[in-house]
């Protein structure tokens, strides 16, 4: 098995703050994606003709604790990466939130 | 003594006994490997079947790449061993990096359901062995993601290397360049949309896969006389 040891977070000491990250997931470009192209097909027969450029992906809403943003955003990057996206068709963004701070 | 030809269970896989029964007629013996024993029991070929491994949740494929299993797999291919994934066990192969690009939703959003002409592209490959390039067969498809993409790099390596096995005759799906499967740089690992072992008997509409899992054994065959 592949073991994820992202983010060095291992010790109890640390002081740990909480993120949000919100990950968006688009085909990239230059690779059709059958569903925008279907809903942008969609859009002009109900009159919206002005309407290009229609891409459909996926949210990804999670939460995780690291010692700083930056850590964390290592950590969400390495994941999409690994997981959540198929880097051989897919694209993502991540935006990442500082949400409660908290010791431990 | 029989060929051991080792079907991966994935919960959510539904098309295994097929497999067995398609080559267990062939005079093999198939043996249902659960994904989470990383064991391979001895097996002289590998097939990943259809149907939904892990639910399909987030991708097709995308946890099913992360069972204990698939090491196994991965080091039976670095060795040389066949592999085949078919329809689904195409995406799992895709996602695990043991066969380059994706497989993403079909053109138009169709499921597709259908009985198919495909053409060999290559006899080098453990599913086409004793067939010969230019033959026309009739294979059932069942997908929702079967639309092959990859970047155009790979689609020239693919092509400069022979390594489209099989081409759709008429693209059901979309895919790119109309690829229906296609093998490893070895050679040794094959991915394929088509089932074959649902079309082993013409009882069920065709006996074209017959050839193609025939191949699988013969080519098993000779890899364990070539081991010694």
């Amino acid at each position: 098995m592949e073991r994820c040891g992202a983010g060095g977070a291992g010790s109890i000491e640390l002081a740990m703050a909480t993120f949000e990250a919100r990950i968006e997931i688009t085909h990239r470009p230059g690779i059709l994606d059958p569903q925008g192209a279907n809903v942008e097909r969609a859009l002009p027969a109900l009159g919206y003709d002005n309407v290009s450029e229609v891409r459909v992906g996926k949210s990804i809403r999670l939460v995780l604790d690291a010692p700083d943003a930056a850590a964390a955003e290592v950590q969400v990057e390495e994941m999409c990466r690994r997981l959540l996206a198929n880097p051989v068709i897919e694209h993502y963004a991540i935006e990442l939130t500082s949400t409660v701070e908290a010791s431990r | 003594m029989s060929v051991r030809v080792g079907v991966v269970v994935f919960p959510g896989t539904n098309c295994e006994l097929d497999v067995v029964e398609a080559v267990e007629r062939l005079g093999a013996t198939g043996e249902l490997l659960w994904h989470a024993d990383p064991d391979l029991h001895g097996s002289d070929a590998l097939v990943v079947p259809g149907g939904f491994a892990h639910g399909d949740y987030l991708r097709t494929g995308a946890i099913a790449r992360f069972s204990p299993i698939m090491d196994s797999v991965r080091a039976f291919a670095e060795q040389g061993g066949p592999v085949v994934g078919i329809c689904n066990g195409f995406q799992v192969l895709t996602e695990a990096g043991l066969l380059p690009g994706a497989l993403q939703k079909n053109n138009g959003l169709k499921f597709v359901c259908d009985t198919v002409t495909l053409r060999i592209e290559t006899s080098a490959s453990p599913l086409t062995l004793l067939t010969s390039p230019g033959d026309e067969i009739r294979i059932p498809i069942n997908h929702f993601e079967g639309n092959y993409v990859c970047d155009a790099a790979t689609l020239e390596r693919l092509r400069a290397e022979d390594r489209v096995v099989f081409r759709y005759v008429e693209n059901p799906n979309g895919s790119l360049d109309d690829i229906a499967g296609i093998c490893s740089e070895r050679r040794n690992v094959v991915g394929l949309m088509p089932h074959p072992e649902r079309a082993s008997d013409a009882l069920l509409g065709s006996a074209d896969g017959v050839a193609l899992l025939r191949s699988l054994l013969t080519t098993a065959v000779a890899d364990l006389a070539a081991a010694g």
